[in-house]
This record gives C-alpha cells, sequence and structure tokens, in this order.
C-alpha cells in the first residue's frame, strides 16, 4: 500500500526524482574524496595498481553488506535514502570500474601483459568474493533482486 | 580548489551512473544488470580517451584528475558491478555470473585500449 501511495505522490522514476539524484551525487562527492584519500595514502610504489585493489575490494565488501544488512529491512523511504546515499553514492562513488580498466591496458601496453591480466582477474574474482562476504556477513542475501526490483517497481512503467 | 572540483565531478559522475542505470533498466528490465556495464563500458572508453589525451599532452594533469578521477571515478562503479555478480549466483544463475563478471572485464579493458588508442591516433 506504501508503494501505491508513494506512486500516487510522486509519478516519477527514483532515477528522475532530484532528491533521489542529490542524495546520489551527494555520496558520490564524498566517496571520490575517500578514494582519493586512499590512493594519496597507499602511493604509487609498486608495479600492481594496490591503491585502486584496495579501494574496490573494502568498497565491494561494504556494498554487499549493506545491501546485506537492508535488503533485510522493510522498504521505508529512510531505507531507500541510505541505499541510494551510502550504496549508489558513497561506494559506487568510492569504487571504480574505468582505473581498473585503464590499468590493466597500462601494464599490457607497458610490457607486463600477464601482470595486467593476473590484476584484472585477481580484483575480479576477490571483488565478487568480498562482495558476497559482506552480503553473508549482512544477512545471507542482497533481497534477491530486490533493491533494483524495488526502485523499478515505483516507476510508473512498472505498474500495472 | 582542485578537490574542491574533484568531489563535484564526482558527484556529477555518480548522479549520472543513477540516471543512465535506471534509464537502461526501464527499457531492459531486471533480469540482467544492463545499466552498470553500458556504465562501466562508456566510462572505461572515456577514461582512455583523457589518458591518451594526456600522453599527448593535450589535456593537464589537473585536468586529467577532476574528469579522470573525479567524474570516470565517479561514474563508473567496482563495487556495483560485484554485487550484481553475487546477485545472479544467488539467482542460481552461475553461468550468467561468470560471464557477467569476465564480459565486464574483457570489454571494459577493451573499451579503454581503444581510447587510449583513439586520442594517441587524432591528437598524438
Amino acid at each position: 500500500m506504501r508503494a501505491r501511495t508513494e506512486r500516487g505522490a510522486s509519478p516519477r522514476p527514483v532515477h528522475l526524482r532530484p532528491g533521489a539524484v542529490a542524495l546520489v551525487a551527494a555520496g558520490g562527492a564524498l566517496g571520490t574524496l575517500a578514494r582519493s584519500g586512499v590512493t594519496a595514502a597507499v602511493g604509487a610504489g609498486t608495479a600492481w595498481p594496490l591503491a585502486t585493489t584496495v579501494e574496490n575490494l573494502t568498497g565491494a565488501a561494504a556494498l554487499g553488506l549493506l545491501l546485506g544488512v537492508l535488503g533485510r529491512r522493510t522498504e521505508t523511504p529512510r531505507v531507500r535514502a541510505a541505499r541510494l546515499a551510502l550504496g549508489t553514492g558513497v561506494l559506487g562513488g568510492y569504487t571504480t570500474y574505468s582505473a581498473l580498466a585503464v590499468e590493466v591496458q597500462r601494464l599490457a601496453a607497458g610490457g607486463e601483459p600477464l601482470l595486467g591480466v593476473a590484476y584484472g582477474v585477481v580484483s575480479v574474482v576477490a571483488g565478487v568474493l568480498a562482495a558476497l562476504a559482506g552480503v553473508v556477513v549482512g544477512g545471507g542475501r542482497t533481497g534477491g533482486r530486490s533493491p533494483r526490483d524495488r526502485d523499478a517497481a515505483d516507476a510508473p512503467e512498472a505498474a500495472p | 580548489m582542485t578537490v574542491l572540483l574533484l568531489a563535484l565531478a564526482g558527484g556529477l559522475g555518480a548522479a549520472a551512473r543513477f540516471v543512465v542505470d535506471g534509464l537502461v533498466r526501464a527499457r531492459t528490465g531486471d533480469a540482467f544488470p544492463w545499466g552498470t556495464v553500458l556504465v562501466n563500458v562508456t566510462g572505461s572508453l572515456l577514461l582512455g580517451l583523457l589518458v591518451g589525451a594526456h600522453a599527448a599532452g593535450v589535456l593537464g594533469p589537473d585536468a586529467l584528475l577532476v574528469a579522470g578521477t573525479g567524474f570516470c571515478g565517479g561514474f563508473t562503479t567496482f563495487s556495483t558491478a560485484a554485487v550484481d555478480t553475487v546477485r545472479l549466483a544467488q539467482d542460481g544463475r552461475l553461468r550468467v555470473a561468470a560471464a557477467h563478471a569476465a564480459g565486464m572485464l574483457v570489454v571494459c579493458v577493451a573499451a579503454a585500449a581503444v581510447g587510449v588508442a583513439l586520442a594517441s591516433a587524432l591528437l598524438g
């Protein structure tokens, strides 16, 4: 009933609501600053891009944990705001796929193709395991496909 | 000043990801996370272009930091990609999950390489 009420009051899909977009933007700004801070702290002394590895693995574990915890709760405006600000915003902005891709390319082009492949594969496999560990600790599931489904379910297109 | 611009660009990137993902999802549904795939592939291409432009001497270090680390970093996401793979696996679609994880890496690296090559061909 709540969803129906919300839909009636706010007909726009969530990704086009200014308040939701602003929450994600604010979180993304903080996450980007945190990533920049970790990069500065870790430094660039090794061939292996250690800073991106640390950011992506800790961010994947944290997002798994967050969605695992939130997936057990009833979806309220507050729960959704937390997911958008902390998950989509902070942790989405904290982690990066573009740096990973460019670093693999740089290693491969710089005469270290095996290191590049190892860096890419280890990042992705460890990232999935870190996310899974976070989900398990947080509650066992991401709530199925619920976070996405619930957002989409508020979109008018998804209404019967 | 650069730090402020970096944060601003990161926030802009994250907001753009949220909107693009939502628009894609409204069209393709939730069976497969195409939105994050599109975001990460285009973001990797863009960062490749920026890095190539920097190498060609066209883009300064501060601009690369703001547009690359800020916007592209905030736009693309590793954490959501990893959770998407977990979600596909938890839905029992193990092969789709493996293809999602491997395919994302291969296509994003290819996009980054195309970006770097394109920038150095056009600007180098």
